[in-house]
């Protein structure tokens, strides 16, 4: 295994260093470095307009020439590395008549429209020309003129009066997406953006370019005329729509939610946001928001007090613990709400209700044994990977900017991808490709593993495989998740198990939900307890931190699910969970909802699961809480309330701790600190991570902070070069935290804490008893139950269905900009399967698996593997949800044409 | 005495106008000789003991020594390529396109000797789009070579392979731009590249490449026979041997000439048997003597006695020979119009990808366009400099200083310097008298 130093992304290559003088003064520099950036590392800020940190230069709009001694004319500095002895004059009257030239060229035919341009106010155009520009134009010719503003995409608007031709949002889909479908078009003065006709800039990532679009050309539906730049004020957040968590910086205006812009933290997103999650806070404002608390009466939800509501709940939950003890008490859900929702839920159902039927996912990830014990490897180490093995999951579809990541991994640094999957993800295009039929992906890991000790398979795509990933040294990254909801993940986990074989391998566990990483490591998992923790391991050490835990082993979702259709459940809170819509067997679902007694749903609206809850206890969404979650690679970071609720809704754990208290147990937790500070006491995970350090790191910190040391940067930097949004947001720069005088360093107590040395973080914070050992951390054993090969129906085509970006959930068609974008179903076959089943593209199809029938259009795509079927999940009406009973091990559909 | 021709590369193409681009009238007349006597010469040895001591420049318009472009190709890289630019779309230049239609075994000659002599077995040539014709022979001269083992595997049983593959252009000025020129070849959109990487170091497909100009390499084979030094000998100073001048505009004989370096300027206009000087009696006013890029020089004895020699005429009068396009205009002409209808072709054909250029050759066209159609303000010619100052600092140097990637951007502002150089008075002149845009009617 690498040394934790080598893996840690800030770690800077020493690289040679050379002297060069800038404006008189003599910095140094590392060779090779670009002039404009290691000036601005030095103080001396260039003007620029198409150079972007992350993305190749172009010296396009040459508003950055300098002065360089001994070269002939204004070089650019974005184009010019540094060499030894460079003297640069950036303050010369040449660069000064450049700067003045270059500006005024740029505004002869920019409207000055401003006072109606989303941009102003916030205007790089704007505020380089007050910066450095002439002050006045001698143009008294007529502009040029364009239709204003065309749409490239649902979500983009382009204004090509507007445009400078800098080509970032170009080279952004280009370089950076992948999706090069906006490009330059016509030349000279008449030079556009443009979409080939037809072809909108259908990208997942479009909403990048309206942020670094240097003036207001490229505006998004979703912001345009909501609020001028000057009313509003931002707070740094993780974005927590799906696990990759990325930094953004939040901004409201009138306590609205108006705009999510990227923060640009190496470790996590470098910048970028999907378009779900940049546009997604608009689910945050929707109408459908429960304000109020509401109890079941007369068999219809009205709303109530919160006294009468919690009162109510309290009573449901004591009923059934009195009628039946803890067994038949369970809890669904977690994934969604911040790890301390997680850890205080954790501590109610398994401390005081005593109940281990807790389960944050909802049969539609991998076990939590898996989940949380595996090696686990880091976002940052994909960029120094052996090689990157894509295990089943589509990233683009699921945690898009792991997507981007990994897509940069491969094109820019070399990485060799191998996707393992039973069709064709995003990340084709990289990567070498195994396919296999669903449920059989463990046999051709195996052949993988087997080819890569030196024994050759035969087959040319794994040997192809194999050969990509023994070329580079380093550890091989897989990236697994739950690729197919139509068949069992046991599959997946033996597949799991023979790559975990390997010595050079580490995991990033990619399941999807926002922080069911966080939910998972504080226990909401059933066998589980807060830090990762074993119920049998951490008995001793949470009895005496909470008095008790659950006597056994509780039931996973499905198990939950199955007692309640059973009537075995006398009590089920449903935690921000829908498992109607989200476990892959949608009919058990609902039987099981219907089949419990009593219902309580902890939520923001009303979903299909929810609607018969007996008493309704309404949440803070994300932007409305402060607190801290867990991306899928176990990074901790802080979200931030931005906007005060509507109504009376309040965080997740002070439901759980108002409930606690119904049940005579006072957790006495008054804010989020306190709760932080709890977990870092107790939960062994996080040890040492308390609110204060939390606070102060700048990337959050990798759990357990012992292992990764190097991630953990205290004090806020601040690069206040230019607060515009359209540079990269250094974190800390949108919700400033001034730098305390002496960051304290991580305490050898802290680290030693997490080594089982069971010493306090704090002085005043004593740990719970000092003779009790911290418990050991969950290992997996990688032990497995073969799930045996599943038999093979020669009629019949085994579903596919797994998750795409804008599918039917809540989050998506609660929001106006989404909803046109939800995909349709169609379910999509082989070409030759479909001339079997004896239809066109576009022609009608019957569709029957063992739990169920939908009629659906059928396409034809080569990139489906023959014998297969692709049907996506959670779509509006006909998602594959009907079809798939989770109990068994893969889907097979009979498809027949309709006439 | 009367200047006459000094017919070298233009040879076969005057002697046999019958068949000049067959292979049989190649072969005929001396044809490929010159390729089988540097087959069998040390490849190494051609670049800096034949075409270096030739002197020989390169003649697509900068007129660099083309032995020392080919010195800086990295020693041990391969594979690496030759490119011929035969994008000729400079106004009023067609040399290139004379020597393509009327001589293509020549070019092929000398694309064979330049691949042999750097290394290359795969050269491209890049076609202006519109030579249709040019294109029909040079393919076929192609086709022939080959049947004739002077192209394809073992050539000429030395050894050596060589293919050529020709590509047209879609129209683009600026694909004559060499690295433009190489992103249009490889399918991109055709803007400049960022230098460095030169195209010696990484060019075509980020390979070590060689972009000589049509005219460059048809001169090969001559160098080849005369021996380098004896080729030295002609010309003057730095600018030796022979070059083929496009005269055009008001002479009586417009047309090719390949004359000896040296000549003067009046020589080749006035000579009766070159332009055969001004029709009925008119005097130059002034000439462009290197392509539309070019600033201009006047009728005046100074300029005209001046020789065509690339270095003096740069350091004395800061113009350029360029692509050796003379357009010549006598005194009936209004020099505003002239700069207006050139800012309009560089307007045209600017590719939009540096600030400067995209933006300032439209503003300088849309001023150029009032002051030459009766709505000229006293002080446009100012604002042209001004404007021409911020595209290329200093305006009035040749070689150009710039602030845009490519020399394009300060080809727009060669008309506006001269404009002030020479014809401000006149100018000011005539934008103090400007009709009103509104017709004042007599109450």
């Amino acid at each position: 295994m690498l040394e934790p130093q080598s893996l840690h992304p800030g770690a800077r290559v020493m690289s040679e260093m050379v002297k060069v003088t800038i404006d008189g003064t003599t910095v140094e520099v590392p060779k090779g470095e670009l002039l404009i950036k290691a000036a601005q590392e030095h103080g001396t800020y260039i003007p620029r307009f198409c150079w972007h940190e992350r993305m190749k230069p172009v010296g396009m709009c040459r508003m950055c020439l300098v002065e360089v001694e001994g070269v002939r004319g204004l070089p650019p500095a974005c184009t010019t590395p540094v060499a030894d002895g460079m003297v640069v004059n950036t303050l010369s009257d040449a660069v000064k008549d450049a700067q003045d030239g270059v500006l005024e060229f740029l505004l002869i035919n920019h409207p000055l429209d401003c006072p109606v341009c989303d941009r102003g106010g916030e205007c790089p155009l704007q505020d380089t020309t007050l910066a450095f520009g002439p002050g006045e134009s001698r143009f008294t010719e007529e502009k040029r003129h364009w239709e204003k503003p065309i749409a490239v995409s649902d979500l983009v608007l382009l204004d090509r009066e507007r445009c400078i031709q800098c080509a970032r949002c170009t080279r952004f889909a280009d370089e950076i997406a992948g999706d090069p479908l906006i490009t330059f078009s016509e030349r000279g003065g008449h030079t556009e953006i443009a979409t080939f006709p037809g072809e909108p800039f259908a990208s997942y990532f479009s909403g990048n370019t309206v942020q670094i679009c240097p003036v207001g050309a490229l505006t998004s539906k979703p912001y345009r005329f909501r609020a001028r730049p000057w009313d509003l004020s931002a707070v740094e957040t993780s974005c927590t729509m799906c696990a990759v968590q990325c930094r953004g910086a939040l901004e409201s205006s009138s306590n609205r939610l108006v705009r999510l812009l990227g923060v640009d933290s190496e470790p996590v997103n470098q910048g970028w946001l999907c378009d779900k999650g940049r546009y997604g806070y608009d689910a945050v404002n929707v109408d459908d928001r429960v304000r109020q608390p509401m109890v079941r009466r007369a068999g219809e939800l009205v709303p109530c007090s919160w006294p009468e509501a919690l009162d109510a709940a309290a009573e449901g939950l004591r009923n059934a613990l009195a009628a039946d003890g803890a067994a038949s008490v369970a809890v669904l859900g977690g994934a969604r709400g911040t790890n301390e929702d997680a850890y205080v839920w954790s501590r109610f159902a398994k401390g005081v209700l005593r109940t281990d039927n807790v389960d944050a996912q909802l049969g539609d990830g991998l076990p939590a044994e898996v989940a949380l014990g595996l090696p686990h490897a880091t976002i940052a180490d994909l960029d120094r990977a052996r090689g990157i093995v894509v295990l089943g999951i589509d990233l683009k579809e699921e945690l898009p900017v792991l997507y981007l990541r990994a897509r940069r991994a491969a094109e820019e640094l070399g990485v060799p991808i191998v996707e393992l999957s039973a069709t064709e993800t995003g990340l084709a295009p990289y990567a070498a490709s195994v396919r296999y039929a669903p449920g059989e992906q463990a046999e051709a890991a195996q052949r993988i593993v087997a080819a890569l000790g030196g024994s050759a398979a035969g087959d040319a795509d794994i040997d192809a495989a194999a050969a990509a990933l023994a070329g580079r040294d380093g550890d091989i990254v897989v990236i697994v998740g739950r690729a197919n909801l139509a068949e069992r993940a046991d599959a997946t986990v033996a597949a799991i198990a023979e790559l975990a074989s390997l010595d050079s391998a580490r995991f990033l566990v990619a399941l999807r939900r926002g922080n069911v990483r966080g939910a998972l490591d504080l226990g909401l998992a059933p066998g589980f307890l807060p830090g990762r923790v074993e119920l049998e391991a951490g008995r001793d050490w949470f009895e005496d931190a909470w008095g008790a835990v659950p006597k056994e082993r509780g039931l996973d979702a499905l198990g939950i699910l199955e007692a309640a259709s059973q009537h075995r459940i006398g009590a089920l809170v449903l935690l921000g969970a829908d498992p109607v819509a989200d476990c892959p067997d949608a009919t058990l679902a609902a039987a099981g909802i219907a089949g419990a007694r009593f219902v309580i749903a902890v939520d923001t609206m009303l979903t299909e699961s929810n609607r018969r809850a007996d008493v309704f206890l309404p949440v803070t969404a994300w932007g409305e809480q402060d607190g801290s979650v867990t991306n899928v690679e176990g990074r901790v970071q802080r979200v931030t309330r931005k906007i005060s609720p509507d109504g009376t809704s309040m965080p997740d754990w002070r439901v759980a701790a108002e409930l606690a208290l119904r049940l005579r147990e006072d957790f006495d937790l008054a804010t989020a600190d306190e709760v932080q500070d709890e977990i870092a006491r107790v939960a062994p995970a996080f040890a040492g991570l308390d609110s204060a350090i939390l606070r102060r790191a700048r990337d959050g910190a990798v759990l357990p902070i012992a292992d990764h040391p190097d991630d953990l940067v205290l004090g806020r930097l601040s690069l206040a070069l230019t607060d515009a949004s359209w540079e990269p947001i250094a974190p800390g720069q949108a919700d400033p935290i001034p730098p305390e005088p002496e960051p304290e360093p991580v305490s050898d107590a802290e680290a030693d804490a997490a080594d089982g040395e069971a010493t306090a973080a704090g002085e005043a914070e004593p740990a719970p008893e000092p003779e009790l050992a911290r418990p050991a951390l969950h290992v997996w054993d990688g032990a497995v139950t073969a799930p045996g090969k599943p038999g093979r129906d020669a009629y019949a085509l085994r579903l596919v269905s797994s998750h795409v970006l804008y599918d039917g959930g809540v989050m998506t068609t609660a929001t106006p900009w989404f909803a046109p974008l939800v995909r349709t179903a169609v379910l999509r076959v082989h070409p030759q399967d479909r001339d079997r089943i004896g239809v066109v593209d576009g022609g009608a199809v019957r569709v029957t698996s063992a739990r169920g029938q939908l009629d659906l259009v059928v396409r034809g795509d080569v990139a489906i593997a023959a014998g297969t079927a692709v049907l996506a999940w959670n779509l509006p009406d006909r998602g594959a949800n009907a079809l798939v009973d989770a109990t068994s091990l893969i889907t097979d559909l009979r498809v027949e044409s309709i006439r | 005495m009367t200047a006459t021709e000094t017919r070298l590369v233009t040879a076969r193409l005057r002697e046999r106008p019958q068949d000049s681009w067959t292979m049989e009238g190649f072969l005929a007349s001396g044809g490929y000789t010159a390729l089988r006597q540097a087959l069998g010469m040390d490849a190494a040895t051609i670049g800096p003991e034949v075409v270096g001591p030739s002197g020989l420049r390169g003649r697509g318009g900068a007129g660099f020594p083309a032995a020392t472009k080919w010195s800086f190709l990295p020693p041990d890289s391969f594979p690496r390529y030759l490119v011929v630019n035969g994008d000729e779309g400079e106004p009023s230049t067609f040399k290139d396109r004379m020597l393509v239609e009327l001589d293509p075994h020549q070019l092929i000659e000398g694309i064979a000797i330049a691949s042999y002599a750097i290394g290359c077995n795969q050269a491209f040539v890049y076609l202006r789009g519109e030579f249709a014709l040019g294109y029909e022979r040079l393919t076929q001269a192609i086709k022939d070579a080959h049947a004739g083992g002077f192209l394809g595997r073992d050539i000429q049983g030395s050894g050596f392979d060589l293919e050529i593959v020709v590509h047209r252009g879609a129209g683009a000025y600026i694909c004559g731009e060499e690295t433009a020129l190489l992103e249009s070849l490889e399918g991109e959109r055709g803007m400049p590249r960022i230098r460095p990487p030169f195209p010696a170091i990484a060019g075509l497909y980020a390979k070590p490449t060689v972009v000589n100009n049509v005219e460059t390499l048809s001169t090969l084979p001559h160098i080849l026979q005369m021996g380098g030094a004896k080729y030295g000998e002609l010309g003057v100073n730095k600018s030796t041997g022979t070059r083929i001048f496009s005269l055009s505009g008001h002479v009586k004989r417009p047309g090719n000439y390949e004359v000896e370096l040296g000549i003067t300027f009046r020589d080749l206009i006035e000579s009766p048997e070159l332009g055969g000087g001004v029709p009925d009696g008119r005097k130059v006013k002034f000439f462009i003597p290197g392509g539309a890029s070019s600033q201009w020089l006047t009728g005046s004895d100074e300029h005209l006695d001046a020789p065509l020699d690339m270095d003096f005429v740069q350091q004395t009068y800061s113009v350029m020979l360029g692509s050796g396009a003379v357009m010549v205009y006598d005194e009936t002409t209004n020099p505003v119009l002239v700069a207006w209808r050139l800012a309009k072709f560089f307007a045209h054909e600017s590719c939009g990808k540096c600030t400067p250029c995209r933006e300032g050759a439209g503003w300088v066209e849309k001023v150029l366009y009032r002051m030459s159609h009766g709505q000229g303000r006293p002080n446009d010619l100012d604002l042209l400099f001004d404007v021409g100052n911020s595209i290329s600092p200093g305006v009035v140097n040749a070689p150009f200083t710039q602030t845009t990637i490519c020399p394009l951007g300060p080809s727009v502002v060669s008309s506006v310097a001269s404009l002030h150089r020479y014809f401000r008075d006149e100018v000011v002149e005539m934008c103090s008298n400007r009709s009103p845009s509104i017709p004042v009617r007599a109450s």
